[in-house]
C-alpha cells in the first residue's frame, strides 16, 4: 500500500486505513509524565480503543494510565499491529530491527511526527510492512474523525458524510468503521 | 491509488469545517446556544482540561459553531489552525498578549486601521508593549526600528484607508531576519483578494466584521496560524515555549506543534482575558462566508468603476485606489491582489474639510456610517469621525487629511452608486 520510501505525503484514504487495521500499538518512547506529548498520545489512543502498549527502557514494570509498561519491544506478551516510534531519528533502525524479530511481526511501523528514516523504512517495507514518517496518529486520527476541527484545526477533510459517533459525549470515530 | 483533489476558493468557502450534524443531520451549522458541555466523566473532565482530549469544555474557550468558522477562514487563508473571538481588536489584543511581555516592542505600519493606531499606541503601551512606527512606503525603516526587544511586525495587506497595498513579502524577509514572526491584518483584502500566509506572513489577523462576515450585521475578529514560525527556536516566545504553570508544565509549542499558536492563543489569551465570540455571530459570519468570492469580486469591480469615475470629476482633487493604472500601488496591487483591488478607496474634494463634511451629508444611497465591508455603499469623512482622535500631522501620516472621503464600495448596481456620489458632489 505504501509508496516508495521518498514518499512524504499521505493520503486520508491510506491513513485511515492503516489507523482502521491496526488493534494493538506499542508506543516506543512513551513518557510517564503527563505533560509530555508521548503520554498525551498514549492516552488518547487508548481513549479510542486501541490497546496500548508503553514502551520504555528506564521504566519497565512500572504502569501509566492503567497500562503496564516494558522495557522492550520483545517483552510485550501479546501481538503487537502498529509500533509507534516516539524517539530520535538515531534510535529508528535499532527499534525496526527489534520489530522485525517479533514474532508475528507487527504491520506497521509509524513514526512521530518530526521523525523520519529512509533507510530504516526501506528495511522495514523490504520486510513488508507499511510505514508511516512524520505524523502523529493522535493528530490524524483526530484530523480525519473531526475531533480536532473543535479545536479550530484545519482538518483539510471536506465531507456530507455524517461523521461516525463513538460511545459518550464528543467522541468520535474514523470514516468506515 | 487516485490523486486526491485539492479544492478551490469556492468549495472551500462554502464546506470547509462544515459536516452535517451527527446528532440532527441537519446540513446548515447549528447555533450551539450553550455555555457548556457535559463531561462523559471525571477522566474525560479532566484529560479535556489538561489539554490531552480534542473537545469541548465552555463557551468562553471554545464553541462548536464558531470551531466551524475557524476552520473555514484557517482553510481559506492556508493555515492550520483559528480562533475566533468577539472583535478585530480582541484579536489582535490576543495575539500581542501571546507575544509579548512587559517592555517589548512591536513594528507596525504607520499607514493602519485609526483604532489599530490607538489601540498599539495608547492602550498596548499601558501593558508595556512598545510600538515603534515604520512606513510601508520605505522599507529602510522597517530594518532600522528592528531591536532585541522587538517581538513582531505588524501590517496590513491593504491599509485603511486609502488603498495602499503592502509589499508583504519584503517585510517578510526583514522579518525573518529579526527572528520575529509577520502578523498581517488582512481585514481589506480577504483571502479572496490576498492570501498572506504564501506571501511570506507568519499570523494572518481579521476584523471578520467587514468583509468576511459582509452584511454589516456582527462584530468579530479572528486569528490564523500559519504554522510556520519556530516558535522556540531562540526561547524569545516563553508562552508557547516554557512549561506552563496553568496547564501543570505543558509546553504549548512541543504539544501541538504547527497549530500551537492558535492553541496557546485559545488556552492563555482568550481563555484569561475572556473576548469570546457569541455562537449566533459566529453562525452569521458563517453564512457570509459562503458568498465571499462572489461578493469579493462584485466588490473589487465595482470600486473600480467608481474609481475610475471620480478620476474624472471636477470637484475631485485625487483618488487613491490601487486598482487604477496611474495609482502608485497598482504593480503592488496586480502581485498581491490580481483579481481585484477590493472596495475601499479614498479621494480628495476640493474644498477641504467643509467639503468632505458636505457630501458626507448630501449622499442618499450611501450610508454615512464607521464601517467598511458592507453590501450597502458607505461613506465617511476620516478627519472628523475615525481619525478624529489623532493630531493633524498623524492624520495626514496616515492618509486621513481634512480634504479625504473614504468609500466602502457596495453591491447595488454601480450606475446607482455613481448617481449618488454626483448629486452629493453637487450639492
Amino acid at each position: 500500500m505504501a509508496g516508495p520510501v521518498s514518499q512524504r505525503t499521505y493520503s486520508d484514504a491510506e491513513i485511515s486505513a492503516i489507523l482502521r487495521s491496526v488493534r494493538s500499538i506499542a508506543v516506543v518512547g512513551a513518557s510517564l509524565k503527563d505533560v509530555r506529548p508521548s503520554y498525551f498520545v498514549v492516552r488518547y489512543l487508548t481513549d479510542k480503543g486501541y490497546d496500548v502498549f508503553p514502551i520504555n527502557p528506564g521504566h519497565g514494570g512500572e504502569t501509566v494510565l492503567g497500562r503496564k509498561v516494558y522495557a522492550t519491544l520483545a517483552d510485550v506478551p501479546e501481538p503487537i499491529d502498529m509500533v509507534d516510534i516516539f524517539r530520535g531519528p538515531e534510535h529508528v533502525p535499532g527499534i525496526v530491527e527489534e520489530a522485525l524479530a517479533l514474532v508475528p511481526r507487527p504491520k506497521v511501523i509509524w513514526m512521530q511526527l518530526g521523525i523520519r528514516h529512509d533507510d530504516a523504512a526501506a528495511r522495514a517495507e523490504a520486510a513488508g510492512l507499511t510505514v508511516v514518517m512524520n505524523r502523529c496518529p493522535k493528530i490524524e486520527y483526530g484530523r480525519l474523525s473531526g475531533e480536532i476541527s473543535w479545536s479550530g484545526v484545519n482538518s483539510r477533510v471536506l465531507s456530507s458524510k455524517k461523521p461516525v459517533l463513538r460511545p459518550g459525549f464528543q467522541h468520535r470515530g474514523l470514516p468506515g468503521t | 491509488m487516485a490523486e486526491e483533489r485539492t479544492p478551490g476558493f469556492n468549495t472551500l468557502a462554502i464546506h470547509a469545517g462544515a459536516k452535517p450534524d451527527p446528532a440532527t443531520g441537519a446540513r446548515a451549522t447549528p447555533i450551539y446556544q450553550t455555555t457548556s458541555y457535559v463531561f462523559d466523566n471525571a477522566e474525560h473532565a479532566a484529560s479535556l482540561f489538561g489539554l490531552q482530549a480534542f473537545g469541548n469544555i465552555y463557551t468562553r474557550i471554545m464553541n462548536p459553531t464558531q470551531a466551524v468558522l475557524e476552520e473555514r477562514v484557517a482553510a481559506l487563508e492556508g493555515g492550520t489552525a483559528a480562533l475566533a473571538v468577539a472583535s478585530g481588536h480582541a484579536a489582535q489584543a490576543i495575539v500581542f498578549h501571546t507575544l509579548c511581555q512587559p517592555g517589548d516592542e512591536i513594528i507596525a505600519a504607520k499607514k493602519l486601521y485609526g483604532g489599530s493606531i490607538n489601540q498599539m499606541g495608547h492602550s498596548f503601551k499601558s501593558f508595556g508593549w512598545n510600538v515603534v512606527w515604520a512606513d510601508t512606503d520605505d522599507l529602510s525603516t522597517f530594518e532600522a526600528a528592528v531591536s532585541p526587544r522587538t517581538k513582531a511586525i505588524f501590517i496590513e495587506s491593504i491599509a485603511n484607508p486609502g488603498g495602499i497595498v503592502t509589499d508583504i513579502a519584503a517585510i517578510s524577509e526583514i522579518a525573518k531576519k529579526a527572528g520575529v514572526p509577520l502578523i498581517v491584518d488582512n481585514t481589506l483584502a480577504t483571502p479572496y483578494l490576498c492570501r498572506p500566509f504564501e506571501h511570506g506572513a507568519d499570523v494572518v489577523v481579521h476584523s471578520l466584521t467587514k468583509f468576511m462576515g459582509g452584511h454589516g450585521n456582527s462584530i468579530g475578529g479572528i486569528i490564523v496560524d500559519g504554522g510556520t514560525f519556530n516558535w522556540s527556536a531562540e526561547g524569545r516566545f516563553p508562552l508557547l515555549s516554557e512549561p506552563r504553570p496553568e496547564y501543570h508544565g505543558i509546553k504549548l509549542h512541543e504539544t501541538f506543534g504547527n497549530f500551537a499558536f492558535a492553541i496557546a492563543c485559545r488556552v492563555l489569551g482568550l481563555r484569561d482575558l475572556g473576548p469570546a465570540m457569541a455562537p449566533f455571530n459566529a453562525f452569521l459570519f458563517l453564512t457570509g462566508i459562503e458568498t465571499l468570492p462572489l461578493r469579493m469580486q462584485r466588490h473589487s469591480d465595482n470600486a473600480l468603476a467608481v474609481a475610475e469615475w471620480l478620476t474624472q470629476h471636477d470637484e475631485v482633487t485625487w483618488v487613491s485606489y490601487a486598482g487604477l493604472p496611474g495609482d502608485r500601488y497598482h504593480n503592488l496591487a496586480k502581485r498581491y491582489s490580481p483579481k481585484g483591488a477590493g472596495a475601499v478607496l479614498t479621494f480628495g474634494v476640493r474644498g477641504g474639510h467643509e467639503a468632505g463634511v458636505k457630501i458626507v451629508e448630501s449622499v442618499e444611497l450611501f450610508s454615512h456610517l464607521a464601517n467598511i465591508g458592507d453590501t450597502r455603499s458607505l461613506i465617511i469623512h476620516p478627519s472628523s469621525t475615525t481619525h478624529s482622535q489623532l493630531t493633524d500631522d498623524a492624520k495626514a501620516a496616515s492618509g486621513a487629511g481634512p480634504e479625504v472621503v473614504r468609500l466602502s464600495v457596495g453591491l447595488e448596481d454601480v450606475e446607482d452608486i455613481i448617481a449618488d456620489l454626483d448629486q452629493a458632489l453637487k450639492a
